[in-house]
């Protein structure tokens, strides 16, 4: 025991010594990187988001980076601001939960922590951008229409308020498509050029008739229950609450029942969206004709699962790279997507200003982005998109030398997001929920829809009626 | 006079404010941390109160009315559920660490290796509850290894799918709080059974009573406070199960809202900051536990004084 205590104090004491040392040698690192800066008085830019995706953009491809710390927390640009990185997980709403608490904090933060910039996704936009926590982009921030006049319309819709102001901007368009296996297309349909399958696809009697064919080889059509969701949600005629209305479109019950049928039939594997079955599905060896994707899952989720090996190399010959090819599907939708908010409060509104231009405003950056073979984001640019869509020798070794590019330029026009609302994402999500257990059989219809009302009344106590079509 | 006033000042030297020194920071922290939030609970369960997006909504006082929305959900229900739940683990729980601590406690059996064992019932309960559920999540998902080994060995052609069968979840959570909890409780018990005095075992033993006797007529009569003890503070446990269910169910309390106990029911509510209706709900499941635990602790005692009672009666 004595010697124990005696061990216990030792290195408490020696713990004590260090930290003091390590402080004060990062206080000495700061003050010599600073440079120019003025010690002691560092200008901060706080950024707020849930993953690093924004954050490696920044990093690569803005022009006033100079370096970024070893951990990669902190990033300085060349006029001596230190960019601070907020990073906070998704899981269990933890990124919106800490961001709210923050936001409502603003006026009473000093000024060095207030946030600057924080991010949102396009299912829970409307919730931040339709208050007075985030600035205008064109009259407070001081874009220009002629600036964003490349921009994608339905990006803009998005993070639009109920004044008609738009509150955010974004350097990527997620258009959604039909991913399917080039070898299981061939075997159920005979071909697998990206034209004839899109002519066997392109309504949804079409693509059922198809479900069959494949599901008579042994195959299954689509993974899991959520797969088409986004194909029916993004289609709707109405916003999902008004008024403290939840109204359920058509075309969610549509969604409903097809996928009620294809349960029933055996069309799809029963899967979740994220979860391990669902991700096997996309792996070499499983028998799923196609997933709908949009830009970020094709070149990053499906290429990833797509693998045999992988942390080999991403080349034709590992697992099911090569074999995967696009096409538009039954209808236009987008999934994801992330826009830049700038925050109400902020002292950097002319570097907020100049990060908004040259991160989804500046035509050559977005094109380095999307020409980036490591990246190959689909940005937010459309005289760039459509130069790449035309150019021949842009292609994807993943898709099989398809240029996907030039089907993403053909969708993201026609995506019409002007019925989006701050309830989203609590109502697509607890939708999902609610029918799964309708589709695996153990509610009935009614018992259902119960539920979801259910777990929407819980969500969101000022939602007082649901309305069935 | 000044002698007098000596005496009295020597015989008024009181060392009980030292006890009420130490004790002050105890009671600090309860106040501050236990006392103010419960006090602020059960006043917000009176007023609606949450947030709309970043908007705050009231408070507004309205009274009964979160009370009056709570009993007309489905809170009967996820109060049948918690108990459900609870008591498909603590039947086996008890009855396993009864047998065990009778077992280890048993001079006359001379086991061997009774720490190591000891030691290994109790290693589930180190583990995180999160990550246990985690694990079990992952052994019987769809593509796991229990439904691989099902498939393999031919017992279920298609495999089983856990998760969307209500039986199958709800036998997997009572399943996981058992093996977390019954080393814990068979070391209580052990404890309580080696507090017996030996000679009664043994004048047991000369009488020629058979080791079922004893066990029944000797043991757990004798520890019967523990056994009141653990049965208490399992219920209030019982009540209060969150994280098993939480994680393994996704937090839905699937299938059919069949596995969601009170206190995933509190936590849909904090969703949206809603503290009027978790108030509320906290309030209420705070009264069914001391009712419960009241009943309990009352119907135990009350037998534990009739007995000895009964038998000077008959001498």
């Amino acid at each position: 025991m004595k010697g124990f205590m005696r061990k216990a104090l030792a290195v408490s004491m020696a713990t004590l010594m260090v930290i003091p040392m390590a402080a004060c040698s990062k206080s000495a690192d700061s003050a010599s990187t600073g440079g120019s800066a003025a010690s002691g008085d560092e200008h901060y830019l706080n950024i707020w988001c849930w993953n690093d995706e924004f954050q490696s953009r920044f990093n690569d491809f803005y022009p006033e980076v100079k370096e970024v710390s070893a951990d990669g927390s902190t990033t300085t640009l060349n006029d001596g601001t230190v960019v601070k990185w907020t990073i906070n997980p998704n899981e269990g709403n933890n990124y919106q939960n800490k961001l709210d608490e923050a936001l409502l904090a603003q006026e009473s933060a000093a000024d060095n922590d207030k946030i600057d910039i924080f991010l949102v996704e396009a299912d829970y936009a409307l919730k931040y951008v339709d208050t007075d926590y985030t600035l205008d982009v064109k009259n407070d921030i001081g874009l220009t229409d002629a600036d964003l006049a490349d921009q994608y319309q339905y990006t803009k819709d998005i993070v639009t308020d109920s004044n008609g102001a738009q509150k955010g901007t974004t350097w990527q368009a997620t258009p959604g498509l039909f991913a399917y296996r080039r070898s299981i297309a061939k075997d159920v349909l005979g071909t697998d050029d990206p034209d004839a399958v899109q002519a066997a696809l392109s309504d949804w009697d079409k693509f059922d008739a198809v479900a069959k064919q494949a599901s008579d080889k042994g195959y299954k059509m689509l993974s899991g229950f959520d797969d088409s969701y986004r194909t029916f949600s993004n289609n709707v005629a109405n916003p999902w609450v008004t008024d403290g209305k939840l109204t359920v479109d058509p075309m969610i019950m549509k969604w409903v029942d097809q996928t009620k049928k294809y349960t029933d039939a055996g069309y799809n594997n029963k899967t979740s969206l994220w979860d391990d079955n669902w991700t096997a599905d996309q792996g070499p060896d499983a028998k799923v004709f196609g997933f709908f994707y949009s830009t970020w899952g094709i070149n990053f989720t499906l290429l990833g699962n797509a693998l045999a090996d992988e942390d080999g190399a991403k080349e034709v010959g590992n697992g099911a790279y090569g074999d995967w090819a696009v096409c538009y599907g039954p209808a236009p939708y987008y999934w994801g997507g992330t826009w830049i908010c700038a925050a109400n409060g902020t002292d950097d509104k002319d570097l907020i200003k100049d990060v908004m231009l040259k991160l989804t405003c500046d035509k050559s950056i977005m094109e380095s982005i999307t020409r980036n073979p490591d990246v190959q984001d689909y940005t937010n640019n459309k005289t760039a998109m459509d130069e790449i869509a035309a150019d021949t020798t842009y292609s994807s070794e993943f898709l099989g030398g398809q240029n996907h590019v030039a089907l993403f330029a053909e969708t993201a026009p026609k995506i019409d997001m002007s019925n989006c609302g701050p309830y989203d994402q609590g109502c697509n999500e607890e939708i999902q929920k609610a029918f799964k257990d309708y589709f695996t059989g153990t509610v009935d219809m009614d018992g259902a829809k119960a539920n979801f009302e259910k777990a929407i009344k819980e969500k969101y106590p000022d939602v007082k009626e649901v309305v069935w079509p | 006079m000044s002698e007098k006033d000596n005496k009295k000042r020597y015989k008024s030297v009181s060392y009980a404010k030292w006890g009420y020194v130490f004790i002050l920071p105890f009671f600090l922290a309860f106040a501050v941390f236990q006392l103010i939030p419960m006090i602020s609970t059960v006043f917000y369960s009176f007023f609606e109160y949450y947030r709309s997006g970043l908007k705050i909504i009231g408070p507004t006082f309205v009274g009964l009315d979160n009370y009056k929305e709570l009993i007309q959900s489905d809170f009967l229900k996820y109060t049948g559920n918690t108990l459900l739940l609870w008591i498909a683990g603590f039947i086996p729980q008890i009855v396993v660490s009864l047998i065990l601590a009778a077992w280890f406690s048993d001079e006359m059996l001379k086991l061997k290796g009774k720490q190591f064992f000891k030691t290994v019932i109790y290693m589930p309960n180190l583990i995180m509850a999160s990550a246990f559920s985690m694990l079990f999540f992952a052994l019987f998902s769809n593509i796991g290894p229990v439904n691989g080994f099902l498939i393999s060995s031919g017992i279920a052609k298609n495999g089983i799918s856990f998760f969307t069968s209500i039986g199958w979840t709800r036998a997997l959570i009572a399943l996981m709080n058992f093996l977390m909890w019954f080393g814990n409780t068979t070391i209580l018990l052990m404890a309580a059974i080696m507090g017996i005095s030996p000679s009664l075992f043994e004048a047991a033993k000369i009488d020629g009573a058979t080791s079922t006797q004893i066990f029944f007529r000797i043991t757990l009569p004798s520890i019967k406070p523990i056994l009141v003890y653990v049965f208490i503070t399992s219920m209030i446990g019982g009540l209060q199960m969150y994280d098993v269910p939480q994680i393994l169910t996704n937090g839905n309390g699937n299938p059919d809202r069949t596995s969601m106990t009170l206190l995933m029911f509190l936590n849909h509510h904090l969703y949206s900051k809603n503290f009027g209706m978790a108030g509320a709900l906290s309030v209420i499941l705070f009264i069914i536990c001391a009712i419960l635990c009241l009943c309990v602790y009352s119907t135990m005692n009350e037998k534990d004084d009739s007995a000895p009672k009964k038998k000077k009666a008959k001498k």
